[in-house]
């Protein structure tokens, strides 16, 4: 099968890789670009450890073929940190004990981040619908869940400061 | 062994504080490497070809087009797994479940391996695979596999001078039950049937193996046991432990499910076979088809009791099934199924028995919440019955200290009663209830283990700390074992670096289940964290030239006893661990235990539903878990353990189910079908912490990783029962199963 040459932005570097046109996103980013951050935990869109950002759309990234993010931009849970910042949220999972395994963590922080970008409010109805489409199977959700409020003050907080 | 293991009630510092973690920033940042993470130079992928029936005679496999397809580097099937077993019967069993030999035994059952350059070769070169299969009549439904005219499992099992599934019958009780029920007021009975679950952990199987012709190897594997794993490993393949290096990967959670070899030795064979690396990952479906579910049960279970509300009998029946191969779920099952109460008369009978079903693997407290579903369930109706609150109930027939278990031992000091006490007291049991919402509580218990421990402590000259263990991190006890070894030592927590060892770098360690990781690493880090300050109270004295005894440690420094002794300060961890060089060399403590004395855990859970009458879907609107830690060493982690299990036992309780169909095929080897909680489905789930110390261990702890998978079952089906106006015993209680119940009842006026 010939290869499909695609040109991308990824956490901010331009990247090429060459990838079957079969192959998923998810793929590209463990096996081809050593992305190995998003994990797949079950390769059907039904657990979300896979997820990224494509052009800002949060997706699981096993869904998505790589030839598909020719001229996009992935955001993925390897470019969270800005430096040795890290995210509120990373922050906050970590002080909060959001994470046994971790397994699942990747996935959580990308999909909170991607809640917080368009609602930094949110309640805790809306928590807990915009991370419906991650399982974890270690908290039972509830410090994930106080982690991502907390993480949303804090950004809050942070929007406020530029604002002023 | 002799060693301090009396509670010594001693006051703590920085045990019961709660640091951020030390893998915590690898673990936001996508950095801490799993078992699916790692590569190796010149690595294969593998695939396995599965059994797509559920019992079938292999009468011939043709691997030869696959073998000749360009990019195939290694095919195997069971020819190349010869039985070096020499009768160990359980190691055969295992060997056989890797890979079928002259059978399939269930829907998933691996028959062959392809090891190529890449996925898509592997894929391709199992579908030229032919087996030529001889297909047999099956069962996979525990009653039916009972009966005399049901398809035999296994045909060198025998009950009753015949072949039968019955792999097992065990008993466990005191006392006369006839005697008992004559003496009660009242009796109930009651049957109850649970489906099979998952343990459902995120990340799937998946290791990496080398093995070359010097007969050397390595295994990177996700699992709860990297010893175990070598052990079994070497044995199966015949090769030298100590040559067999075995690294615990980070683990995507476990739950029992990884105790268990599935693969790993399919892994070795295929790269001892070509002598490169091998990858080996299981999809999702193979996870379900083929690693770890826990038993399916039916379960009979009769009270009696007083009308003052003694219980004078209690017996119960168990048949839980192990998947094709023996194993002691059913009598796990019957010794869990009283533990929670002070009983003079009770008996348990479980039948372990064999189906063609994925061999069942241990899930969280295993077998315990299906007999406390059955038991539970019937305690609320004989309450009910007899016009007594079902906490007073429980609290008047709660074991205690000095109870005789119905499983044999005495009781020393447990946390039932104060579970109950504390339940009874909490606000949760005094909320409002709406309409269709109804309130259950329920008890459990786990025995928890303790086993054979080893670790290490070294002290770096600048006073860090490299604590090594063997147990692995599966929740965060790097955490709660750097806050010991800091207790212990004197030392602040940012100190420790604690960090998990390979098969090659420390002592044998049991497999990490049985909620034994904090209760015997953590005994054994207390005792290495003596040994070491022994080295460094003696490097003080050598220094101050004074008698060993006259030095005792005390905050994180060696102190000079006496007042002949007043003019020498304290000399700090750090000022004699640079010193060490010149002292005697490496300062190290170590300590190999076998961690005896873990004690017994009970939790007490309240549940609060909401059913829609109309579709039979339920809501769990409030959640409270109460439970004995003996003592919290880090209470974020307990308390994020006493949530998880809470959130499996609801997940249990209402959605999670394998459904097998008339073929024996299983239908929903998906997250798509096979429906864990979101977080949309739950609430959030409270927590309470009791601390009635274990006498036997240093610090009073006892595990507290599974019990509370235990109580949810029967709490939420109390609940459901309640809301419902009609007594569920089927779990998972779905929506057409609830909906059925309420249709019945009313059908029946």
């Amino acid at each position: 099968m010939a290869g499909v040459h695609v040109s991308t932005t990824i956490n901010g570097d331009a990247t090429e890789f060459v990838c079957h046109p079969a192959e998923t996103l998810l793929d590209v980013l463990r096996d081809r670009l050593g992305l190995t951050g998003s994990k797949e935990g079950c390769g059907t869109g039904d657990c979300g450890a896979c997820s990224v950002t494509v052009d800002g759309q949060l997706v699981c990234s096993c869904l998505v073929l790589g030839a598909e993010v020719s001229g996009a931009t992935v955001d993925t849970i390897e470019g969270m940190a800005v430096g040795n910042k890290l995210h509120p949220l990373q922050e906050r999972f970590i002080e909060h004990a959001a994470l046994q395994c971790g397994v699942c963590t990747p996935g959580f922080l990308v999909a909170g981040k991607a809640l917080l970008d368009r609602n930094p409010n949110p309640t805790e109805e809306e928590i807990r619908y915009a991370l419906a489409g991650n399982l974890c199977r270690c908290t039972g959700y509830d410090k994930i869940v106080t982690a991502v409020s907390a993480a949303a003050k804090d950004v809050r907080k942070q929007q406020n400061r530029k604002k002023r | 062994m002799a060693h301090d293991t009396s509670f010594t009630n001693q006051e703590f510092k920085i045990i019961g504080t709660r640091p951020e973690r030390p893998d915590g920033v690898d673990k936001v940042t996508g950095r801490a490497r799993y078992g699916a993470d790692a590569s190796a130079p010149g690595q294969l992928i593998a695939r396995i070809l599965r059994s797509p029936h559920a019992h079938a005679t292999i009468r011939k496999i043709d691997t030869s087009k696959a073998e000749k397809l360009k990019g195939v580097k290694a095919v195997l099937t069971s020819k190349d797994l010869p039985d070096l077993t020499n009768g160990n019967q359980g190691n055969f069993d295992i060997l056989e479940n890797c890979m079928a030999r002259d059978r399939a035994l269930y829907d998933g059952h691996a028959v062959a391996a392809v090891a190529a350059i890449d996925e898509d070769t592997a894929k391709k070169a199992l579908k030229l695979i032919k087996v030529d299969y001889k297909i047999l009549p099956h069962v996979t439904d525990v009653d039916l596999a009972m009966q005399d005219d049901a398809p035999i499992v296994q045909p060198r099992i025998r009950h009753n001078d015949a072949p039968s599934n019955i792999a097992q019958v065990s008993e466990f009780g005191h006392g006369d039950v006839d005697e008992g029920f004559e003496k009660a007021d009242v009796i109930i009975e009651k049957s109850y049937k649970t489906e099979q679950t998952h343990q459902g952990y995120i990340e799937p199987h998946a290791c990496l193996a080398t093995v070359g012709p010097d007969g050397q190897g390595e295994l990177w594997v996700t699992t709860q046991g990297h010893y175990t794993f070598r052990n079994i490993c070497a044995s199966l393949l015949g090769m030298e432990l100590a040559k067999l290096k075995v690294t615990s990967s980070e683990i995507g959670g476990g739950f029992g499910g990884k105790t268990h070899v599935w693969m790993e030795p399919v892994a070795l064979a295929l790269s001892r076979k070509v002598n490169r690396p091998v990858k080996l990952v299981m999809s999702r479906n193979e996870v379900f088809r083929a690693s770890g579910p826990t038993c399916s049960t039916s379960v009979d279970v009769k009270i009696g009791a007083k009308k003052n509300g003694t219980i004078t009998a209690a017996s119960a029946t168990l048949r839980y099934q192990d998947g094709p191969f023996p194993a002691i779920w059913g009598m796990l099952g019957a010794m869990t199924s009283w533990a929670c109460y002070d009983l003079k008369n009770v008996k348990s009978k479980a039948y372990d028995v064999l189906v063609n079903r994925p061999k069942v693997a241990a899930y969280r407290a295993p077998s315990a919440p299906m007999a406390a579903f059955a038991v539970e369930s019937t305690i609320d109706l004989v309450a009910a019955e007899i016009g007594m609150d079902p906490v007073e109930f429980r609290i008047k027939n709660a074991a205690k200290k000095g109870t005789r278990a119905s499983y044999g031992p005495t009781y020393g000091p447990i946390g039932i009663g104060p579970t109950l006490q504390a339940v009874k007291k909490h606000p949760h049991m005094r909320a409002k209830l709406g309409p269709n919402q109804g309130r259950g509580m329920a008890c459990g218990f786990w025995f928890n283990f303790g086993g054979q421990t080893c670790t290490d402590l070294n002290i770096g000259v600048d006073g860090t700390i490299n604590l090594t263990i063997g147990t692995v991190d599966v929740g965060g006890s790097r955490a709660s074992m750097s806050l010991i070894a800091a207790e212990e030592l004197g030392i602040p927590y940012d100190q420790i670096k604690c960090n998990v060892a390979d098969t090659s770098s420390l002592g044998h360690n049991d497999t990490t289940e049985g909620s034994r990781g904090t209760f015997s690493s953590g005994m054994a880090t207390i005792f290495a964290a003596r040994d070491a300050i022994k080295v460094m109270c003696e490097r003080a004295a050598k220094e101050w030239e004074i008698d060993v005894k006259d030095v005792e440690w005390k905050d994180g420094s060696a102190v000079a006893k006496g007042v002949r002794n007043s003019n020498l300060a304290p000399m700090t961890l750090k000022e004699i661990a640079a010193k060490s060089g010149a002292t005697g060399g490496p300062i190290a403590g170590h300590n190999e235990v076998v961690a005896d004395g873990a004690g017994v855990s009970f939790a007490s859970h309240i549940c609060d539903v909401e059913v829609d009458p109309e579709t039979g879907g339920t809501k769990v609107i409030r959640y409270t878990v109460i439970q004995d830690a003996g003592k919290a060493i880090h209470p974020d982690y307990v308390e994020g353990q006493f949530q998880g299990g809470a959130a499996q036992g609801i997940g249990w309780a209402l959605n999670e189910e394998y459904v097998y169909g008339e073929d024996g095929r299983l239908q929903n080897p998906s997250f798509l079908d096979y429906r864990m909680p979101v977080c949309s489905d739950l609430p959030s789930i409270d927590t309470e912490i009791l601390e009635i110390p274990n006498p036997d261990h240093p610090y009073g702890i006892r595990g507290v990783g599974e019990t509370s998978i235990v109580p949810p079952l029967a709490a939420v089906g109390n609940a459901v029962s309640m809301a419902a106006g009609v007594r569920m015993n089927h779990v998972p209680m779905s929506p057409p199963r609830i909906l059925k119940a309420i249709k019945e009842k009313q059908a029946q006026g």
